[in-house]
């Protein structure tokens, strides 16, 4: 329902619908103005740095004509890192700030955050950490890869790719200013009605469009990738040839594609019946609450699913290159891998056993959520007999992997005691619930991302990460997570529920304490990751490494570091799994002569402007600044009608440039010692 | 495996790698379609609201009440009629006709703008009654599921309208016949929607 306007002259309600002076939390007196103030300046004077460096070296350009506007999957994939590991920042503060908050607020304190505060942190910590966190790694990881693995030169739809990229940056700007000007959703990460319904600032609105945005770029990558492994595979690649990082992108995309748009739907019906009064989920004029909790998990159970099987596919390109072993399994490893897709369709409703679905759907959806183990129990297996008998090399991505197997088995079992209706009755909405997804989060797919980053870091840039920061990375990581979330588990069987500001049993505070130390010990690792990246930046020299530097087994160890824009100067011809390991044992050379010309998509900044220009009409509709969301509305269509009108996007490279191109890269692989 | 001869492209051919640029496959049409199957997967979640929502009146009318089927019958049979010429519009495609093809396209397109004149038309009436998106759930989920598909409708015709011009300018090259095809299907993919929607939402709707 419209909230009132605020008095004043009606020209400026029609200007600046109803955004007031009121509405910027950084001027109010309180102690949250203050923080708020406080981090403004913080972003002010790092933003303000980074745009003076930016403007003093003289980088707009190159940043717009070689970045922005790119349609190469390689930088867009790296786009996407870098602002998921922005992003993680933010959403780690608000997590240490929840940590520091509950460990202190006992009996007569109240901590130094109120209530309402801390509703928006949690609510933003677990949308960002999924969406901005979880999604762009994944996505990321996805754009860099799988194109190379497959030996194609790009992807189905390079423009599109853009886009979709666009979509999700201005997706989590949308998120950042809610900081600054109004305030978040309190409504959690998945925005339950009615409170979502009920609470009237901007803050549901920012987290509504803001995952629009985020959304439909996310389902757009999605079509692209499946066209883009079913029609660009390189000749003999049949599907089980295929990678299996590549196979997990397949299913990854598969579930994006019928999954997104049901969170798409449900988050517009959402909007209608806060802009129009509608009763979808009211609780009067026969809206129903929970239709609204049957969608938003039947899109969000598959969701945790799409965060997980891409670094599935990553142990499974990690494991065998650092043992010296094809997979162990393949064709299993695949199966499961689809048994996984499909069943995460069917166990959407073991998220509100509670709510009275009764003994029999309860049971129903008890045993799929307990079958889904069986798969992921046969990927554990296959990973741990492709390392039995094979020379494990412990390289910082095989020790995340080592990790990743220890916690995401032990997160996985307590999944299972979730799974168990009657169990779940007392551990719904606990603590333990909590520990237990950050164990298969964290222990998956977070681990998983830095394991995926350290293994294609030296791909994507020629020089490998520094091995001791990654070490201490990881270790803090490692045991931080257990000291942070091992008390939660007990605080959970004790019967504790989550989102809690305050407590009043000070008995319980030790357990707090605890997880807040283990939260500081992974501020460690994160910052050790960042010392990591600037050290190797540092040192490039000194760690550059050749094409191939771990021995690879797949195609994009083929080509050179980084990858040329057209990724292979000709296209592999596989005849086998593994194929890069293939052409090693008999010796391939890479050519130097009789280049062809080959033919590229352009650049365009068609995505760039249409991003701008949604993120204008979207922080229109959160304001009802109606005037600004019409006008860029009416722009996006503009801009992507004119843009159909442009019929040459593409290019020759010439053959001569190629050849330039291939003798000026040092292509030899360095690992010849170890071929076996 | 049993050779282990050095393979040297650089002088030889290499069997791993191909020496000519292979075939480019385009894959516009089969992403057109993944992305319609996603877009059936939003109808789907309308669908279902309306399948849990639909009876839930509110003391409000009820679908007997409000909904207009002589009306329906005959917006039924315009969308239908347009899947037919645009068919057509297809056939002088594959003909390389491109005069017939575009006089196919505009009837196409008018008989659809019909369809979302009479449409609207509805919609204005019923919430002239009282019968607005905002006075019970089933009117919600109607106006709803409806109204998205209509919106469908109208951006195929401001897509046909821009594609129309595009052939136009620059005749029936290949890139224009590949956005004519999926526009086909995007036609044909709405119309299969309606039959859902007149079926379930408007008939069913009246008998429960």
């Amino acid at each position: 329902m419209p909230e009132a306007m605020p008095h004043r002259a009606a020209i400026w309600n029609f200007l600046f619908g109803r955004l007031s002076l009121d509405s910027l939390p950084f001027l109010q007196p309180d102690l949250e103005g203050r923080i708020v103030l406080v981090t403004l300046i913080v972003v002010l004077i790092g933003g303000l740095a980074i745009l003076g460096f930016v403007t003093k070296k003289r980088l707009w350009g190159y940043l717009w004509h070689e970045w922005f506007t790119s349609v190469d999957h390689k930088k867009l994939g790296i786009m996407y890192m870098i602002l998921a590991t922005v992003m993680l920042l933010r959403g780690f503060s608000d997590a240490i700030m929840m940590r520091a908050q509950q460990a202190v607020a006992f009996g007569p304190h109240m901590g130094y955050l109120p209530p309402e505060h801390y509703d928006q942190i949690f609510s933003a910590h677990g949308s960002i950490m999924i969406f901005f966190v979880g999604m762009a790694y994944i996505t990321g990881l996805m754009n860099f890869a799988m194109p190379l693995q497959i030996g194609s030169r790009d992807v189905a739809f390079p423009f599109l790719n853009n886009l979709s990229f666009w979509f999700t940056f201005w997706g989590s700007i949308l998120f950042m200013v809610s900081l600054f000007i109004g305030d978040f959703s309190t409504a959690g990460w998945l925005a339950y009605p009615p409170i979502s319904e009920l609470q009237q600032g901007p803050g549901v609105d920012y987290y509504i469009w803001g995952l629009q945005l985020a959304g439909v770029g996310t389902l757009l990558t999605g079509v692209n990738f499946v066209a883009t492994i079913v029609k660009m595979r390189a000749p003999g690649m049949s599907l089980m040839k295929m990678p299996v990082f590549s196979w997990t992108t397949l299913c990854t995309s598969g579930l994006i594609i019928a999954t997104f748009p049901v969170l798409t739907a449900t988050l517009f019906l959402l909007s209608l019946d806060r802009y129009l009064g509608t009763h979808f989920f009211t609780s009067g004029f026969g809206g129903n609450i929970m239709m609204y909790i049957n969608l938003i998990w039947v899109w969000g159970h598959p969701e945790v699913y799409i965060l997980i099987l891409p670094l599935f596919g990553v142990y499974s390109e990690i494991v065998p290159t650092f043992s010296g072993k094809p997979l162990f399994g393949y064709s299993s490893m695949v199966y499961a891998t689809v048994a996984i897709m499909i069943m995460s369709y069917l166990v959407w409703l073991h998220h509100f056993f509670t709510m009275g679905s009764g003994a029999d759907v309860n049971s129903f959806f008890s045993l799929t959520t307990m079958m889904i183990s069986i798969p992921t129990g046969v990927k554990i297996f296959n990973w741990l007999f492709t390392m039995y008998r094979g020379r494990v090399r412990f390289t910082v991505p095989m020790l995340w992997t080592m990790g990743f197997l220890f916690t995401f088995t032990i997160g996985g079992m307590t999944g299972v005691m979730l799974s168990v209706a009657p169990a779940d009755f007392l551990l719904h909405n606990s603590l333990f619930l909590i520990a237990h997804f950050h164990n298969v989060i964290i222990g998956g797919t977070v681990f998983g991302v830095f394991a995926a980053v350290n293994y294609w870091f030296p791909k994507a840039f020629g020089f490998k990460l520094d091995e001791f920061w990654g070490k201490v990375s990881f270790w803090c990581w490692q045991i931080g997570f257990w000291v942070a979330f091992g008390p939660l588990y007990i605080l959970g069987l004790m019967g504790v529920t989550r989102r809690l500001s305050h407590f009043d049993n000070p008995a319980l505070q030790p357990y707090f304490v605890v997880a807040a130390f283990g939260a500081f010990l992974i501020a460690i690792g994160i910052l050790a990751f960042v010392i990591q990246i600037g050290i190797s930046i540092k040192r490039r020299e000194a760690y550059a490494v050749g094409n191939d530097p771990w021995n690879g087994r797949t195609l994009e160890w083929a080509t050179s570091s980084p990858p040329p824009d057209y990724n292979f100067a000709f296209i592999p011809n596989v005849h086998e799994r593994d194929a890069w390991t293939d052409m090693k044992k008999h010796g391939y050379q890479r050519p130097m002569e009789g280049f062809n010309t080959i033919h590229m998509p352009k650049n365009t900044a068609a995505g760039a402007i249409i991003g701008v220009l949604s993120f204008a009409c979207c922080f229109g509709l959160v304001w009802y600044i109606w005037w600004l969301a019409v006008v860029s509305f009416v722009g996006v269509i503009a801009v992507a009608i004119a843009h159909t009108f442009n019929y040459h996007r593409d290019y020759h490279i010439p053959a001569d440039e190629v050849r330039k191109i291939e003798h000026t890269n040092s292509w030899q692989p360095d690992t010849a010692e170890v071929r076996a | 495996m049993n050779t282990t001869a050095i393979d040297t492209a650089g002088t030889a051919p290499s069997r791993f790698i191909c020496h000519e640029e292979p075939p480019v496959h385009n894959g516009t049409l089969l992403g057109f379609w993944i992305y319609l199957m996603s877009d059936c997967f939003i109808f789907a979640s309308l669908f279902a609201c309306n399948a849990v929502l639909g009876t839930n009146y509110a003391g409000g009318p009820s679908a007997a009440q409000v909904l207009d089927l002589p009306g329906l019958a005959v917006n039924t049979a315009l969308l239908l009629i347009s899947s037919v010429t645009f068919g057509f519009a297809m056939l002088e495609m594959a003909r390389r006709n491109q005069r017939a093809m575009l006089g196919w396209l505009a009837v196409s397109g008018l008989l659809a703008a019909a369809f979302v004149g009479l449409e609207i038309h509805e919609f204005a009436g019923m919430i002239a009654e009282g019968a607005g998106p905002d006075r019970s759930a089933f009117l919600s989920s109607f106006f709803t599921l409806v109204g998205t598909h209509g919106l469908h409708v109208s951006v195929g015709i401001l897509w046909l309208i821009v594609l129309m011009v595009q052939t136009g300018k620059f005749g029936l090259t290949e890139a224009n016949i590949r956005r004519l095809r999926c526009l086909s299907m995007f036609w044909h993919f709405l119309d299969l929607v309606w039959v859902g929607v007149f079926s379930y939402v408007y008939l069913a709707g009246v008998l429960r």
